[in-house]
């Protein structure tokens, strides 16, 4: 999928410019996207480094999973199929957290260990089970609280307040879950 | 009031571990050096896709969709539009999209703003649901794939109307 898309964005633009006459700054770009890059690598670096450090100080001190235990009783309501005290529910809310500290690839390996306790209850292991559907919705619609790479990106670029999107982007991501959920909660029930 | 959310975090974090009697400064260290090995083995993908997306915005091509498109959307920033697009599939993507966007606007202006929220609230659906189900061997995936994008559109469509609202 990623394959065929980087093939399309760079073909496409450069006979796009080829045709257009516009193939100097093509010729810029090429030999200047380095640089971009590492400007972006720097800050993904500094962002993650520090944060992952710091969510590493949580997990050990075992306040990730008393943060867990206490938003089990709302994900057992959102899954009404996990039986209770089942491990996928503890990856889940794991998982869960990670995002909220706007870590995503932090969050995955939580994710990829939910999904395969989930498979051991999924009774058609070639169909994903309702339990694995509502868990990818959490998790892509996910409630970030901090959006960590995109303040460090805006510090990087000298915004004046940095953090000042975490308002709206915790309003837009709380519309888009319970959106999600929703959606999901309905199509479960019609389909049974 | 969105100053205060990342220091209280860091504290309650610190005074959670100290109180529970850890090493705190060795657990930050050998996190950090996880986050260290993560951003290492994704720094090709990086690259390559700010060379493609770089090269993809300065060819111009994107006008000639949207051209089409603008009478559809009207109100949105046709900035974002090759974000959002793109948000679904590749994480790395839109990030190089978003430096571009505050290289040429600053992460202060309404489309450096609204980018910024988008980003917070979305995320990469299609990437997210092939890997998860891959890793497992699930093919059928039911109704998964509508309800992550509806997510999503709804998340962008929330953020356009807070951040008009909440920075004008």
């Amino acid at each position: 999928m990623v394959n065929i898309i980087w093939f399309l964005l760079v073909s496409i633009s450069i006979i796009y410019s080829l045709l257009t006459g516009n193939i100097s700054a093509i010729n810029d770009e090429i030999i200047l996207s380095g640089k971009s890059a590492f400007t972006l690598i720097l800050t993904m670096l500094e962002v993650t480094v520090l944060w992952t450090g710091i969510l590493r100080i949580a997990e050990n001190s075992g306040l990730l999973r008393r943060f867990a235990k206490i938003i089990s009783p709302i994900l057992s309501k959102l899954f009404p199929s996990i039986p209770m005290g089942h491990e996928s529910l503890d990856y889940i809310s794991s998982n869960v957290a990670a995002n909220m500290m706007g870590l995503g690839s932090a969050a995955t390996p939580f994710g990829l260990k939910a999904m395969k306790s989930l498979q051991e209850l999924n009774t058609n292991k070639k169909v994903a089970s309702d339990a694995m559907i509502t868990f990818l919705v959490l998790n892509t619609s996910g409630v970030t609280i901090i959006p960590t790479t995109v303040i460090a990106m805006r510090m990087a670029f000298n915004s004046h307040n940095p953090s000042e999107i975490i308002i709206t982007s915790l309003i837009a991501t709380l519309c888009s879950s319970i959106a999600g959920l929703s959606l999901d909660y309905l199509l479960r029930r019609k389909n049974r | 009031m969105s100053h205060f959310v990342i220091p209280i975090v860091v504290l309650i974090i610190i005074l959670y571990g100290i109180y529970k009697k850890r090493n705190i400064y060795e657990d930050f260290l050998d996190g950090a050096k996880e986050g260290m090995q993560l951003i290492y083995s994704i720094i090709p993908a990086i690259l390559a896709m700010t060379f493609a997306i770089n090269i993809f915005l300065k060819s111009n091509v994107i006008s000639v969709p949207l051209l089409l498109l603008k009478p559809i959307l009207k109100g949105i920033p046709m900035e974002v539009i090759p974000m959002c697009l793109l948000r679904p599939i590749s994480g790395t993507a839109t990030l190089a999209i978003l430096n571009n966007i505050y290289s040429l606007y600053g992460p202060d202006s309404f489309i450096g703003r609204l980018s910024s929220t988008i980003q917070g609230c979305t995320d990469t659906t299609i990437y997210v649901l092939a890997l998860y189900f891959g890793s497992i061997k699930v093919f059928k995936t039911r109704y998964a794939l509508y309800v992550g994008l509806f997510a999503d559109l709804i998340g962008i469509i929330v953020s356009i109307i807070i951040v008009s609202i909440f920075f004008s």
